[in-house]
């Protein structure tokens, strides 16, 4: 089983609301000079060999689905990390290492 | 789920045409809010009003169609953008393009949008709020099946209510639209949303599939809105319809 990872972003000339809305939020909270553009991520896990054509199919389900071209633009790739079933057994320095590789 | 049932019909409206034999289907999608309302709407203007349900593959025979208000499918991933591939979508596209009425109202003109079967895309409003209210509009085109009952520049009061209300466009899109005489309603008093052009409704180049923010179909008793604007939708398509048979 691998992962693909889906990122949807509105397109820099599209007014984003809700980016607008967490960038002020975070100003109030004191954090200062940060601005904020909301977008979407898709992980997709998928079954058999993740091959060019496998991807291709992953790109077609974004193009198709996921994104709306009009507005949004789109990102496409392998994600390296393990798939982890969740599991309520996990421990918490599993989550740590989970969370780590999210953000890689 | 079962399909919805048919409330009891209305009596049409004092002064509405007899437009006995005219059917307009309203669809349903899990998720919709006005299909009841339009559904009433279309039966006061004297046209018989034919549920359709989302998964079912048959338009079932209408003359024209309404996409209702409402969040189909709960909105979920964009407004719209899973309704746009139920089983009933895909007939309608095939039927819209080969000339039916198709009207989308808020939900609906959003789901229309995301079928490419009108052009552009519905965001979030740039205010951040949910916008209620009633809605001065003005008729920019009534070259249409579903506006040729009102007067061209004509200024009416539909009530708005929605929260992905703004209209977006490229640039190239608006200017063809503006020069195709295919937007069809501009708000007015004040942009409520943020839709370029103050564009509140558009329409294909063909002029049988429109779409709008507003819902005209509350404004059709006197009784719940402050003005009976939102009739003549229904009688412009239904005066259509009667003239092409």
């Amino acid at each position: 089983m691998a992962r693909v990872v889906v990122e949807v972003m509105p397109k820099p000339e599209i007014l984003d609301p809700q980016g607008k809305a967490v960038t002020g939020a975070l100003a109030r909270l004191g954090f200062e000079g940060m601005t904020v553009r909301q977008g979407k991520r898709f992980e997709i896990e998928v079954e058999g060999e993740l091959d060019e054509q496998r991807l291709a199919q992953v790109r077609d389900a974004a193009e198709r689905l996921l994104a709306n071209t009009v507005i949004e633009a789109y990102d496409v790739r392998a994600d390296d990390a393990p798939v982890v079933e969740a599991e309520p057994s996990l421990q918490p320095s599993t989550v740590g290492t989970l969370t780590e590789d999210v953000q890689q | 789920m079962t399909a919805p049932v048919s409330p009891a019909p209305l009596v049409r409206a004092p002064g509405a045409p007899d437009a006995s034999g005219v059917r307009i289907g309203v669809v349903t999608f899990p998720g919709s809010l006005d299909d009841q309302d339009a559904a009433r709407a279309v039966r006061l203007s004297g046209a018989e009003a034919v549920p359709l349900w989302h998964a079912s593959q048959s338009l079932d025979g209408v003359d024209a169609v309404i996409l209702p208000g409402g969040f189909s499918y709960g909105d979920y991933l964009r407004a719209g953008a899973i309704a746009r591939f139920s089983p009933l979508m895909g007939e309608l596209i095939t039927a819209a393009r080969g000339g039916l009425p198709v009207l989308g109202i808020c939900n609906g003109f959003q789901i229309l949008c995301e079928a490419h079967l009108l052009p552009g895309a519905l965001i979030r409003n740039d205010v951040r709020t949910f916008v209620c209210k009633d809605q001065r509009l003005r008729v920019e085109s009534t070259d249409t099946v579903w506006t040729h009952d009102f007067l061209p520049g004509e200024e009416i009061t539909i009530v708005l209510k929605n929260g992905e209300g703004g209209y977006v466009a490229d640039t190239e899109t608006v200017a063809r639209l503006e020069g195709e005489n295919q937007v069809v309603f501009r708000y007015l008093e004040g942009n409520p949303n943020g839709s370029v052009g103050d564009i509140a409704g558009i329409t294909n180049e063909r002029g049988n599939v429109v779409g709008l923010m507003p819902h005209p179909e509350h404004n059709v008793e006197s009784l719940t809105g402050p003005s009976l604007d939102g009739r003549r939708f229904f009688s412009s398509v239904i005066g259509f319809v009667q003239t092409v048979r």
